[in-house]
């Protein structure tokens, strides 16, 4: 069992990076968009830690919290949202649109899925064990691309993973209003099994993910998570439409961070803030310093 | 018997497929014994039974599985059996697949090509008999390449070589144009067409694949007078009309014609315009945005002072009607490449 300090490091790690990023966006310091994983944490950090060092993730516009529990770098990541030269992908990709190591990332919604289905298939072909994680939302449901993804995984036995991040709201719609079924009868319609959690506790996100990636590395089947989550924050930077006293009650009972500190040691959980506090605003001052990014073809003259 | 271009295609992807295990083929009803709906893929799969896959109708979903195996290593082929449903991909190739490349920094290859089969004159109607490679020529990190019937002495590349070239070589996306009339044509080797010069050029001398430009003139010819440029199928009714005009009207052409269709490069038809000052260029896709606008446009950018005449031959802006009366009416025919190249030959004269 990986020690939950450990986790509630990785989930502050992300809670603290985004509320920097939200902070900092009033100031100007970013441009373009974010969207950012508030209150979503431990979805990101509870599956990634259920993997191994070769496995692949898929992702999507809500993308930080996967990239930071996977392990990338802080500095990179607000260099990459400064439009630094230093950012994870030179300032070429922003916010939505990053790739390190075996992440991948893009933001528009459906596409990544026979992506992450495609790269399954190669893997298997290479006979490399990796599993394909791919994170959708509950958004993601309206575009029919994932259904072609949805039967050629199962058709083909892909060693793929889905994971559905189902916050209730698609950027201001509620899922109520666009979605007839459920989500999960969506995808045993394929003869994919699906196992479904109500929690913000990575803890439990963890073994349950542990179980699912077992059962496709066991069988080479593709297997479906659907995370039923609380997103905190807004869409992107202020288009909140939700009243703020639901918030308020949600944000007590279902905060990632309060849950996992609420299990650990008060003086652990406060040396660990200190520590990623200091982290991050040192991340952001040196990304900050970084020059901008330039294009070097010559195109300018 | 020559070789036709539906056999040359063939033998391409046989032989891409027994070189490289990375070779993948993908397609709807590309098994034997039927091998694709124009016979491209036949006795693929019985050669390469673990690498040859039947897929389900979802193109769309298809490119992206394709671009996710070329993302991990492999070497996928994507047929879409008519060109026209090229369409329900174009998600995936403009926002995922043309960008990746780039977007993430040059830290990825993607490299897959997605063959189409374009093109009408079969009576089969607005949906089946599309010329729709324009859509994808402005898209940033595609390379759009349409093979050409004939071979030259010194490259002896045939577009079966073309195309298996670029399955083993490229590590970028490659949209594979061809022409269900082109597939029946025989290849024309420099021994059959005495009346021809046929020399080639590589477009990029650094790039592998090499992609060839053809330049084409009438042996013993005095200069050419009008410069025309074309690409898949109607560089034979380009072929055609240069012909018919040297010997009849004493008219002389010369004929530039690119492989590579984007990005584009257009050396070698400012060269001859150069020499020139007159152009036809010559598509089947529709006249509006086309391919020929944007030659023609580069061209005189490249010229800058001098006077060009030029005009387009290409498809009317209109669906491709099913009536073989109407359709040959809306596609254009080697009689509006004659009408066009004389027009631009008389204009000021």
């Amino acid at each position: 069992m990986m020690d939950e300090l450990a986790l509630f490091r990785a989930i502050y790690r992300i809670r603290r990076f985004e509320e920097t990023v939200l902070e900092e966006f009033k100031r100007g310091v970013f441009s373009g968009t974010t969207h950012t994983s508030l209150g979503q944490e431990a979805n990101a950090v509870g599956v990634i830690t259920a993997l191994r060092e070769d496995d692949i993730i898929v992702t999507n516009h809500r993308c930080h919290g996967h990239y930071l529990a996977y392990g990338g770098d802080m500095r990179a990541l607000f260099a990459e949202m400064m439009g630094r030269a230093t950012g994870v992908c030179g300032g070429r990709g922003g916010s939505q649109h990053i790739h390190w190591r075996n992440l991948y990332s893009n933001g528009v919604q459906g596409g990544i899925v026979p992506i992450a289905a495609g790269m399954a298939f190669a893997e298997k072909q290479k006979m490399s064990g990796a599993v394909v994680t791919v994170f959708i939302g509950d958004g993601t449901f309206g575009e029919g691309i994932i259904y072609e993804a949805f039967n050629m995984a199962r058709l083909w036995e892909l060693p793929l993973l889905i994971v559905v991040e189902n916050n209730h709201i698609a950027q201001t719609t509620p899922t109520s209003l666009v979605l007839a079924g459920s989500l999960a009868s969506r995808l045993r319609a394929f003869d994919i099994p699906v196992a479904e959690l109500d929690s913000s506790d990575a803890s439990e996100i963890r073994v349950v993910a542990e179980k699912s990636t077992a059962f496709i590395r066991e069988t080479s089947r593709p297997a479906a998570l659907i995370l039923n989550t609380v997103r905190f924050g807004p869409h992107s930077k202020g288009d909140d439409t939700r009243a703020e006293e639901e918030m308020r009650l949600l944000k007590l009972t279902r905060d990632p961070v309060r849950i996992l500190a609420e299990r650990l040691p008060l003086e652990q959980v406060s040396a660990v803030r200190d520590e990623i506090n200091h982290w991050v605003a040192q991340a952001f001052s040196l990304a900050l310093a970084d020059p901008e990014a330039g294009l070097e073809d010559g195109l300018d003259e | 018997m020559n070789k036709t271009v539906l056999s040359s295609l063939n033998a391409g992807l046989l032989d891409a497929l027994s070189q490289d295990e990375r070779v993948y083929l993908l397609g709807e009803d590309i098994l034997d014994p039927y091998g694709g709906s124009f016979k491209v893929t036949k006795g693929c799969s019985s050669a390469f039974p673990q690498r040859v896959i039947a897929t389900p109708i979802s193109e769309a979903g298809l490119a992206g599985l394709s671009a996710g195996m070329a993302l991990r290593g492999l070497r996928p082929v994507l047929e879409i059996m008519f060109g026209d449903f090229i369409t329900l991909t174009f998600d995936q190739l403009v926002n995922h697949i043309s960008k990746f490349r780039w977007m993430y920094n040059n830290t990825v290859n993607l490299p897959l090509v997605i063959r189409a089969p374009m093109g009408g004159r079969r009576g089969y109607g607005p949906t089946h008999s599309q010329t729709l490679e324009k859509l994808f020529m402005g898209v940033p990190g595609l390379t759009l390449v349409a093979p050409v019937n004939f071979v030259e002495d010194t490259l002896r590349q045939e577009p079966g070589n073309l195309l298996a070239s670029i399955i083993l070589q490229t590590s970028d996306p490659v949209l594979f144009i061809e022409n269900k009339l082109q597939y029946l044509l025989p290849i024309h080797q420099p021994q059959d067409l005495p009346d021809l010069e046929i020399s080639a050029f590589s477009v990029d001398k650094r790039s592998a694949p090499i992609f060839p430009v053809y330049k084409i003139k009438i042996a013993g010819a005095p200069a050419a007078r009008v410069t025309l440029t074309a690409y898949g199928y109607l560089a034979e009714l380009a072929r055609q009309a240069m012909l018919k005009l040297a010997y009849e009207e004493e008219l002389f052409c010369e004929l530039i014609l690119p492989t590579r269709l984007a990005p584009f490069d257009v050396a070698d038809v400012v060269e001859s315009v150069a020499r020139t000052g007159r152009m036809v260029s010559i598509e089947e896709g529709g006249l509006s945005l086309g391919w020929g606008a944007e030659v023609i446009a580069r061209v005189a950018e490249s010229l800058p002072g001098a006077q060009l005449i030029t005009r387009r031959v290409a498809a009317r802006d209109l669906p491709v009607p099913a009536a073989p009366s109407l359709e040959k009416r809306v596609l254009p025919q080697v009689e509006d490449i004659l009408r066009a190249v004389r027009k631009v030959a008389r204009y000021g004269k």
